[in-house]
């Protein structure tokens, strides 16, 4: 991860000193002379508007923006499980419940939904749990009208904990489901 | 007697190791009451090698828990295979068993290595093997001489030529490793920054069946350790994990999820041939063969709670097999198929739990707290299992009978977990 950064920042550097030599003209048109005649008619200075280009993120007409728009709720993408539990708690409908519609909305949008464990117990048990907390979102996904050929449910089991700390709050943040778009995962 | 020796001769066909080779440390906490003592003695000329295969052998033999390797005042002349052994002269230095030998540079710039064991109780000349080796082969060619003492003495196979298979993880970084038996000579087979867990190994030792979540879920892979193949055995919609060989090697055993939950299938190695075996709204996984090949235990928490069934490896109707606790897990089969291996949850500890089959009788012989993935030696004397050490993944291995403990740690540190003892080389 680090070392991809810093290619791109590497990348991104080398690209601005390539920019400034390209734009540094070896003889340089005497400023603001053209256009005045003098005791003529002044012509008019047609404007040189500069067209904004931003590859921060996907285009902005793309359908997929919202995804990652921090104010939508579609940013939002883990769903939490209690201790034990495989049933999606009330509070995550309305999370669970936007995918959907946008799912429905978006026949090209897939998802993978990884199903995650705490870290106790077996590592095979524990892909058994992982999986049994993403077919909850998935099955509530399919009964708001969302195609199975648009979802896959897998388990990561204990594997990728998204805190490593040995503690039942540490542990409640490993019982989730992540929702991964295509170009996600 | 020369010729006698020559006719045992055979060559070690090995590959050649190589250049940089990772490390497990060994320390050894506990042992067993009555350890036989025996005298191993240097052997003659083996300062020729890069290695001292009379240190070795007696590691090997004291890492068993059954051995206790007596320290020798220097000997002179250094005895050989060939010598005469004074038998009252090593019972007062009270071994019951003695092991010489010798080594000698070949023309072609190998090796010969030559022993004998000596039962010095019983005063009787219990033989040896003559091998030849070169410089690469000193590791390979102690753990045979192991082997062959233990055997002898014993009168069950030794292990000391067996490999192991586990992960590292170090930072974002897995590696999934074979090793020695002793933890030395390892070398990486695979290296991923996903997790790699549940290496199983092929019936014959030259495979591994694992999963791996380079594609981000969860994926059954069979790997060929000689010429780095691999080959996906189960990659279906869903989760594909818990790998397990049938004794024959033509069949695995998986837990699938493409049809909902996990359910327990089986498939050949190369991925045709799906059959689903288990139909249950429970999770069923960690499905392992009996060595017969006639069941297949595996868990599942069909009665409410996570336990261990078995049903006929075709399919058929589960039986329950434990009963005691909440949480029992990981089934294992003793190489003799009479106990039975896995993990209970006991006061909030996981330990590992030995089942009797035949008398139903239950003990726990781990004190650790952590316990997962137990694995049996072949000979079904040691059981290796990954545990949390100081916060650190080591290995440890206990006696069968609980009594001997050791531990295995990454010596350039990381985590080390998900351990399968390989099967005897032939």
């Amino acid at each position: 991860m680090g070392a991809k950064f810093k290619a791109v920042l590497t990348a991104i550097v080398a690209a601005g000193v390539l920019a400034a030599c390209a734009t540094t003209p070896e003889e340089q048109a005497p400023a603001g002379v053209e256009g005045r005649k003098p005791g003529g008619e002044p012509t008019a200075v047609k404007p040189q508007p500069v067209k904004p280009v931003d590859v921060t993120g996907k285009p902005s007409g793309s359908p997929f923006a919202v995804l990652k728009d921090p104010n939508n709720i579609l940013s939002k993408r883990s769903v939490y499980f209690d201790f034990d539990k495989f049933d999606v708690k009330e509070q995550y409908r309305p999370l669970v419940e936007a995918h959907a519609k946008f799912l429905r909305e978006n026949p090209s949008a897939k998802m993978l939904i990884q199903g995650n464990a705490d870290e106790r117990g077996s590592r095979e048990y524990n892909v058994g749990l992982g999986q049994r907390r993403s077919d909850a979102v998935k099955k509530m996904l399919q009964l708001l009208g969302v195609k199975d050929n648009q979802m896959e449910a897998v388990s990561l089991g204990e594997e990728k904990p998204a805190c490593t700390e040995h503690g039942e709050d540490c542990y409640a943040k490993n019982r989730r489901d992540d929702m991964l778009y295509n170009g996600e995962y | 007697m020369l010729t006698r020796w020559a006719s045992l001769c055979f060559v070690l066909l090995l590959a050649a190791a190589p250049s940089a080779r990772a490390q497990l440390s060994i320390e050894i906490t506990g042992a067993t009451a009555q350890r036989t003592p025996i005298a191993v003695a240097p052997f003659a000329g083996e300062a020729a090698l890069p290695a001292s295969i009379s240190g070795i052998v007696r590691a090997d033999l004291e890492r068993s828990g059954l051995f206790r390797a007596l320290e020798l005042p220097p000997l002179n002349p250094v005895p050989t295979e060939a010598s005469n052994v004074n038998y009252a002269e090593w019972r007062s230095r009270l071994a019951d068993a003695l092991v010489l030998g010798s080594v000698a540079s070949r023309a072609d710039g190998r090796y010969e290595v030559r022993f004998r064991l000596f039962d010095i109780v019983k005063q009787e000349d219990l033989r040896g093997v003559a091998y030849t080796l070169t410089r690469d082969q000193v590791r390979a060619t102690a753990h045979r001489i192991a082997d062959y003492v233990y055997e002898k003495l014993t009168g069950e196979r030794g292990v000391f030529s067996t490999r192991i298979a586990y992960v590292v993880k170090r930072g974002t970084r897995y590696e999934l490793q074979i090793a020695d038996a002793d933890g030395a000579g390892a070398e990486t087979a695979l290296a991923s920054f996903e997790p790699i867990i549940s290496p199983v190994w092929s019936p014959d030792g030259r495979r591994l069946a694992y999963v791996s979540f380079e594609n981000k879920k969860p994926v059954v892979y069979v790997h060929s350790l000689l010429d780095g193949k691999r080959q996906v055995a189960a990659n279906f919609k869903g989760s594909n994990s818990a790998p397990a060989w049938s004794p024959d090697a033509k069949t695995l055993a998986v837990s699938l999820s493409r049809e909902g939950g996990s359910q327990i299938f089986t498939i050949n190695p190369d991925g045709s041939r799906l059959r689903r075996l288990t139909s249950s709204s429970a999770i069923d996984t960690e499905p392992r063969y009996s060595p017969d090949g006639k069941w297949l235990y595996f868990t599942s928490d069909r009665g409410g709670t996570p336990q261990i069934y078995r049903m006929p490896s075709g399919g058929g109707e589960p039986q329950r097999v434990t009963f005691e606790g909440g949480y029992n897990v990981s089934p294992r089969i003793s190489p003799d198929g009479k106990m039975l291996a896995y993990i209970t949850r006991n006061d909030g500890k996981f330990q590992v739990a030995l089942l009797d089959l035949q008398n139903k009788q239950v003990q726990i012989i781990t004190d650790s707290d952590r316990d997962e993935s137990p694995s049996f030696a072949p000979n079904g004397r040691m059981i290796l299992l990954a545990t949390v050490l100081g916060g650190r993944g080591v290995l440890s291995a206990v006696s069968a009978d609980g009594r001997f403990k050791q531990r295995l740690s990454a010596a350039t540190g990381g985590d080390v977990r998900e351990p399968a003892w390989g099967p005897f080389i032939e």
